[in-house]
């Protein structure tokens, strides 16, 4: 098992170098210069900041430096904001990011997995209808018509949470739920599916036939056997929630990292959009290796090989 | 001989959107205990479905018991509701499926899928029904259970995984142990050997076994009595002998003269023509009679009674009326029937020691 996360973790750092290397080309190859928009600055003030950031040196050097600092775990300096660490910049905007998007993907999965649950169990009766609406609301309406509603109804007229802004964890409550929608919608549809099939297979069958009760043939019977196609779905799904979302974060005026991320592009900000991506990477990589190690812990059968005889 | 089953004018019905499917329209049987009544009939006859109706196992809706009473030790298991029901199932009735590659969970550990009854019905510790999860995977052999009692189904061949349900099914000892082809996903040999299991534990626990199957040889070699279901009915009930040795329905002809055997090598194998009736709309008369060769008039018209040929012998066909003209199998099956007769005694003789 230890040979087999190293291993994995190797490749993990080989897939972030090609990632590295590719976002950096393609990066080169957008139009400007992060001096394009100055327009008060003369033709050799522009000469002179480039060579201060290397930037008149040829791409394949820049690259070779850019990966050189890399090594040395050195993300650069942000053109933006003068004298501050990339590093630092991604660090301080990731944390609500991350907070909001663990926030709505426990909840979503929570939510989800018992909709999906009920629907499976009373299978085309009134809580099965009406668990499906839910889902299908939820992966219908986009999350930002959801924001503006609850920012509405349960910010404004009801007063209950803070409309936007961000401090305390009522500050998260509505961005949170807006959020959640999606992974609740994907969540029920995918138990539902798996758990109509589960609970029609021969070993549930077999449990019925032992004298196990419908709550033991749902819950230690069916579930487990329902997660695998879950796991798959909610993975990249965790990760797309919690790098950031650029609306909902504008919507709520969340610092996240979103936003910052847009920005940078725009602007042409290289150090903080190659962090950026890379920090981005990593942790989808990370969430790969998660996923593939959850598997084996809902699954026996994909369990590896427990060292050989 | 205790009667331990008795089984009263049971129909069971699927409701479709194409209308009702009656599955099975009035089957009446027994089955004492201790003993082995076998169920046979081809794909489609009711087999299945009757002996799932016996649990309550058919799923509701579409499935429902339309009629009839299924007394098991005197009460009617056709009245008890979900909860009752799931105090009799795995305790005293208990059921092996046929297709041992899927009726056993697969994030479960064998283990735990032998402990579940013990530990319901007759509230063992974890640990007492650990202990006996071994005992019973001893029982049904399968070595280095100490070890393995700890392991998942993928870890098992298909005959190990068939013995392991077969050790859930007699875990608490149940008095009617129902098998439906616990046989026909298993190659040859490992049948054998699973048959010789079923047989050597009902002679230590003495329930009885219902025996679901289409296999003839199997029902030679391990039933005492013998059913034949067609279209949702039983046809013929007899003893194994009076079903081998003197059928009396057309259609226990073309089973057995359909079953293969080693000298029948350059004839061409008998295959009983036509269909299995729709049973959405079943035929009026006989269901039988659009396939049999020997049909007469009122095989069209009016369904036959069951005509009893012996005290244990009962066969539902208009040839065993007092007005029906003699008729004697046709020649080839009853050649056919001599050979086998032949075969089956060597086969029970050939039984080891």
């Amino acid at each position: 098992m230890a040979r087999y996360i190293f291993q994995r973790v190797l490749y993990m750092f080989l897939t972030l170098v090609l990632i590295a290397t590719f976002s950096f080309f393609l990066m080169k190859m957008l139009p400007g210069t992060p001096l394009t928009m100055e327009d008060k600055l003369s033709e050799t003030q522009k000469e002179i900041i480039l060579e201060k950031y290397g930037l008149d040196d040829p791409v394949p050097i820049q690259y070779l430096k850019y990966m050189a600092g890399l090594a040395q775990g050195d993300l650069g300096i942000s053109f933006q904001f003068d004298n501050r660490e990339v590093t630092d910049i991604i660090l301080s905007r990731i944390g609500p990011s991350m907070q909001l998007g663990a926030q709505a993907l426990l909840i979503g999965t929570a939510l989800g997995m018992l909709l999906g649950l009920i629907s499976a169990i009373y299978h085309n009766g009134f809580l099965d209808y009406s668990s499906t609406f839910v889902a299908v609301i939820g992966k219908s309406i986009p999350s930002f018509i959801f924001a503006g509603l609850l920012q509405y109804y349960v910010g404004l007229k009801l007063g209950w949470f803070p409309v936007a802004l961000w401090g305390t964890w009522e500050h998260t409550v509505l961005p949170t739920i807006a959020l959640a929608m999606f992974p609740i919608a994907i969540a029920a549809r995918f138990m539902r599916t798996e758990m109509l099939e589960v609970l029609g297979s021969d070993f549930i069958q077999t449990a019925r036939a032992k004298g196990v009760n419908k709550f033991g043939v749902v819950f230690k019977h069916g579930v487990r056997n329902a997660l695998i196609p879950l796991v798959t779905v909610m993975g990249p799904l965790a990760i797309s929630l919690m790098t950031g979302t650029l609306v909902i974060e504008k919507i709520f005026a969340v610092p996240g990292i979103g936003e910052q991320f847009v920005i940078s592009i725009t602007t042409n900000d290289f150090p903080i959009i190659m962090g950026t991506t890379l920090f981005f990477s990593f942790f989808f990589v990370f969430i790969i290796l998660v996923i593939d190690l959850l598997y084996g812990i809902i699954d026996p059968r994909i369990r590896l090989a427990e060292g050989e005889k | 001989m205790e009667k331990l089953l008795q089984v009263n004018n049971l129909k069971v019905s699927f409701d479709t959107y194409g209308g009702e499917v009656q599955a099975v329209r009035g089957v009446n049987f027994e089955v004492n205990k201790g003993e082995t009544l076998a169920i046979v009939g081809e794909s489609g006859s009711g087999k299945s479905v009757t002996t799932k109706a016996l649990m309550r196992l058919i799923p509701q809706p579409p499935g429902r018991i339309k009629e009839g009473e299924i007394l098991f030790e005197g009460k009617d298991l056709a009245k008890y509701s979900e909860k009752q029901m799931q105090k009799i199932r795995g305790k005293d009735i208990s059921m092996i499926f046929q297709d041992p590659m899927t009726s056993l969970n697969p994030t479960m550990k064998i283990g735990n899928q032998i402990m579940e009854g013990l530990v319901k019905h007759q509230k063992m510790s974890k640990s007492q029904a650990k202990k006996r999860a071994i005992e019973l995977m001893e029982l049904v052999g399968l070595p280095d259970a100490a070890n393995r009692v700890n392991q998942y189904p993928h870890q098992f061949s298909g005959g190990q995984r068939q013995r392991v349900v077969v050790a859930i099914a007699l875990a608490c000892n149940p008095k009617l142990l129902i098998a439906d082809e616990p046989t026909t996903a298993l190659d040859v040999t490992i049948q054998a050997q699973i048959l010789e299991l079923m047989k050597d534990i009902q002679k230590k626990t003495d329930s009885a076994i219902i025996f679901i199957t289409h296999d003839l040889g199997v029902v030679a070699n391990v039933a005492d009595r013998v059913a034949v279901m067609y279209a949702g009915k039983i046809v013929e009930i007899g003893t194994v002998d009076e079903i081998f040795y003197n059928p009396k329905h057309p259609y226990t002809w073309g089973l057995l003269g359909s079953m293969p055997s080693l000298d029948s090598a350059d004839d061409e194998l008998y295959a009983i023509p036509g269909t299995p009736p729709d049973l959405l709309n079943p035929p009026k008369g006989d269901a039988f009679a659009a396939r049999n060769e020997y049909a007469m008039k009122i095989d069209m018209e009016q369904e036959p009674p069951m005509f009893k040929v012996s005290d244990t012998h009962y066969a539902a066909t208009w040839l065993l009326h007092e007005n029906a003209p003699d008729i004697a199998p046709p020649p080839a099956i009853q050649r056919r029937m001599e050979k086998m007769s032949r075969d089956v005694q060597y086969q029970t003789k050939g039984d080891r020691p």
